[in-house]
């Protein structure tokens, strides 16, 4: 039987499944898609840890930066852990080979990593490989389960989780290559599953396929999730594909210039207010770019080479001598599944959720450039070590019943169903609702327009299905249970902006644009809309 | 525009009318068009790896390629077929086998040069565009490749790896010297990533760990007295 259970093949994924495998737990990674098809590769900028290389630092001045960025919605205890966890995981990304810029002269061991400022950090704390750190931790960390002998399963597609009496006893797929559907018994489970960005589809950096599957598989056996209202815009994507460039380029030197040729913000703010001023430029009816000229096509290619491409291809423009245009666009939830300092699942047991699709509380209202990184690497390494413990107590979980009869009957369903509308037209029509009423900027009046629109297209999924009929490697039951995910957690996310009748973070009512106190809470939300108010 | 897509055994064409990029075109066919088109895709910008398809029969990726009139689009080769455009990649399999990792961690002083050394190696995304370019994989499927060769070799000059000789022990069956060096893994990977300077390399460091080709000493050490035309 499966020890431990790793579902998602990104870095938090990977860090759990290698820390439970030198536990010696028999571990099983399981992909949605192909295993480097995640958001970590996907990461630039760097991995925050206080090493001091370049600049005086200290973990208590990445804990006071951390708790500011968040507005209060942060839990010091838990920001404390990853803080002064964060030496340990670069030393444990060293070990497994990760390929970061080192400084001129040669010094010992971490000391030699080169480190950068990004936004909202006091110091230059992001170690970065140029701009291509994520790419190169998850390849090192794949590496590294490869010689662990860890066990992978690519395209299988979440369904549900097996649930018996608040135990969870593994997991519920489609298989995609075989079309089959399958349960994976395991004595633990970690939902390593990331965010739900996939709601805004093109407007967003995301991977289409980001669609919160773990949340959706939490809510359909009970359980909650928090702070769905706080979701990260990114305030430099490239304004025709929405790719993202690093806030790397504005913390080696990079201007934020409108049309007018001016400066109109401070581009080292923390994301959220960035954010929010490139959206008023561009509301305002002016254009907005990255001004990247002054720092020389040199540097540019030793510190962001990656950038200089994906300007170069996606937008046409060659960034060392002219402007980028640039916009904001979705990043990052922040908010996820609910667990404690082991992350343990609230309300479930044997059941571990770990990166985006956990709420830590350690990012709050808006999440630092560089703490992603830094939260899959050192609480999947808690995650992993906790799963693996928990594992040897166990001696033996069958579940009581096979749970594959309900989610067959389902896939049938949606498989014959009598179609109407693409779901693919429906799918943008929801990222449409999101980033226009759901956006930057939101009020009462959006948020109950979105409600309402996604509502209809609710009502409409009846005539829904899937399009593809055949059996083996049918992508189409794979976006169309995505979609159908989205379509689950919209209305929260919209239910959560809606209750936060205030202004924090990332989350900016124009009707009400100042913090407020009273709602110093996290908002808990489980399915049927059900809800109540987590005071912590 | 016209392109046409491998399905099955035959070529179809299909109408783009927006689409720029391959992949543009890929998702346009697929969500208007023919929902049973299979490939797979992800990040839209050159890192995830997932998306490398042959186009005109030489190896690109989706997401990066801009599309012309009557462009042939073909999956990877050597890879097991699973439908359309989509491939089982045999990455895992194959880093196993040349144990494309870090064997035994050190203490280590390094400076920029250093690192330098294994820079470009580290930006591999695995995209397997090497693997289907490589000829010696058409007649030995047991061949590590391009990609598998280049892990190989980013691992064992690593200043961290204390133990490179077996990561050099791991790639001399079915490895370094099984390459023709006719360079055209270097002439397709999206990263700029030259596999056939490393699996050079990697000879150098083997000889120096006292091992040689073995195909040398069957052609020439090897010579038969008795062997006539």
């Amino acid at each position: 039987m499966i020890d431990v259970l790793v579902i998602g093949s990104g870095g938090a994924g990977l860090s759990a499944a290698i820390n439970a495998a030198k536990e010696k737990a028999k571990v099983v990674v399981v992909s949605k898609s192909k295993l480097s098809n995640n958001h970590t590769v996907m990461a630039q900028g760097g991995i925050n840890a206080a090493l001091g290389n370049v600049e005086s630092d200290s973990v208590n001045k990445h804990i006071e930066d951390t708790l500011k960025a968040a507005h209060g919605l942060a839990s010091p205890d838990m920001v404390k852990l990853l803080c002064e966890s964060a030496k340990g995981a670069i030393e444990f990304l060293d070990s497994c080979g990760v390929v970061f810029s080192r400084l001129k002269e040669a010094k010992e061991k971490i000391k030699s990593i080169a480190q950068r400022r990004l936004g909202g950090a006091s110091a230059k704390r992001a170690c970065y490989g140029k701009d291509f750190t994520g790419l190169r931790i998850f390849h090192s960390l794949l590496d590294c389960a490869i010689k662990e002998g860890i066990n992978f399963l690519e395209d299988m597609l979440l369904l549900d989780l097996i649930v018996e009496e608040g135990k969870v006893k593994g997991a519920i797929f489609f298989d995609v290559k075989e079309g089959l559907i399958q349960e994976l018994w395991a004595k633990t489970t970690i939902l390593a599953t990331g965010g739900f960005g996939g709601l805004y589809l093109n407007e967003s950096t995301n991977i289409d396929l980001a669609s919160g599957d773990g949340l959706v598989a939490v809510l359909q056996n009970g359980g909650a999730v928090s702070d769905l209202e706080f979701i990260q815009f990114h305030p430099t994507a490239l304004k025709s594909s929405a790719i993202l460039i690093s806030e790397s380029a504005r913390g080696e030197g990079g201007y934020l210039v409108n049309s007018d040729g001016k400066r109109f913000v401070n581009e080292l703010a923390p994301r959220d207010e960035v954010a929010r001023a490139v959206y008023k430029e561009l509301q305002e009816g002016r254009e907005v770019f990255l001004d990247l000229r002054h720092l020389g096509k040199e540097k540019l290619l030793e510190l962001m080479p990656q950038e200089l491409e994906l300007a170069r291809l996606y937008e046409g423009v060659d960034a060392s001598c002219e402007l980028v245009p640039i916009k904001p666009v979705v990043h990052y939830s922040m908010g996820g599944i609910p667990v404690n300092e082991k992350m343990e699942a609230i309300g479930f047991e044997n059941c571990f959720v770990v990166g985006e699709a956990a709420n830590a509380k350690v990012h709050g209202a808006n999440r630092l450039g560089g703490n992603s990184l830094l939260e899959i690497i050192a609480f999947g390494k808690i995650a992993g070590k906790n799963a693996a413990q928990k594992a040897k107590e166990i001696k033996f979980q069958n579940p009581n019943q096979s749970h594959i009869k309900k989610a067959q009957s389902e896939l049938n369903h949606y498989f014959n169903k009598p179609i109407r509308i693409n779901f693919y037209s429906a799918r943008e029509r929801l990222a449409k609702i999101f980033y226009e009423y759901v956006g930057i900027i939101r009020d009462e009046a959006s948020l109950q327009k979105a409600l309402i629109e996604v509502k209809k297209l609710q009502n409409q999924f009846e005539f829904m299905g899937i399009m593809d009929k055949s059996r083996k490697n049918n992508a189409n039951v794979v976006d169309f249970y995505s979609f159908k995910n989205l379509l689950q957690l919209a209305p929260l996310v919209i239910h959560a902006a809606l209750l936060r009748k205030e202004s924090r973070g990332a989350h900016f009512r124009s009707d009400y644009p100042n913090e407020d106190a009273k709602f110093n809470y996290h908002i808990l939300l489980k399915a049927r809309e059900e809800k109540n108010a987590d005071k912590n | 525009m016209q392109i046409k897509i491998k399905r099955g055994d035959e070529f179809k064409a299909y109408k783009i009318e927006k689409a720029k990029l391959l992949l543009e075109a890929l998702l346009e066919i697929k969500h208007n068009i023919d929902y049973t088109l299979a490939f797979d895709y992800g990040c839209k910008s050159k890192v995830c790896g997932t998306c490398a398809v042959r186009v005109n029969g030489k190896e690109t990726l989706a997401c990066a390629h801009r599309i012309k009139d009557g462009d042939e689009v073909e999956p990877l080769r050597y890879e097991k077929h699973l439908k359309d455009l989509k491939v089982e990649q045999a990455s895992i399999q194959k880093i196993a086998q040349t144990q494309g990792y870090l064997h035994e961690f050190c203490e280590y002083t390094m400076d920029a040069q250093d690192e330098a050394k294994n820079d470009i190696q580290s930006d591999c995304i695995l995209c397997s565009s090497c693997f289907s370019a490589c000829p010696v994989l058409e007649v030995n499927q047991n061949f590590a490749g391009p990609y598998a060769l280049t892990r190989a070799y980013r691992y064992a000059v690593d200043k961290r790896e204390a133990n490179a000789k077996s990561i050099i022990e791991a790639v001399q069956k079915d490895g370094v010297w099984d390459c023709t060096l006719c360079g055209e893994c270097t002439l397709v990977c999206p990263k700029g990533i030259d596999p056939k300077s490393d699996i050079m390399q990697l000879r150098n460091i083997s000889a120096q760990h006292g091992y040689f080709d073995p195909n040398f000493s069957n052609n020439f050490g090897g010579f038969d007295p008795n062997f006539t035309f």
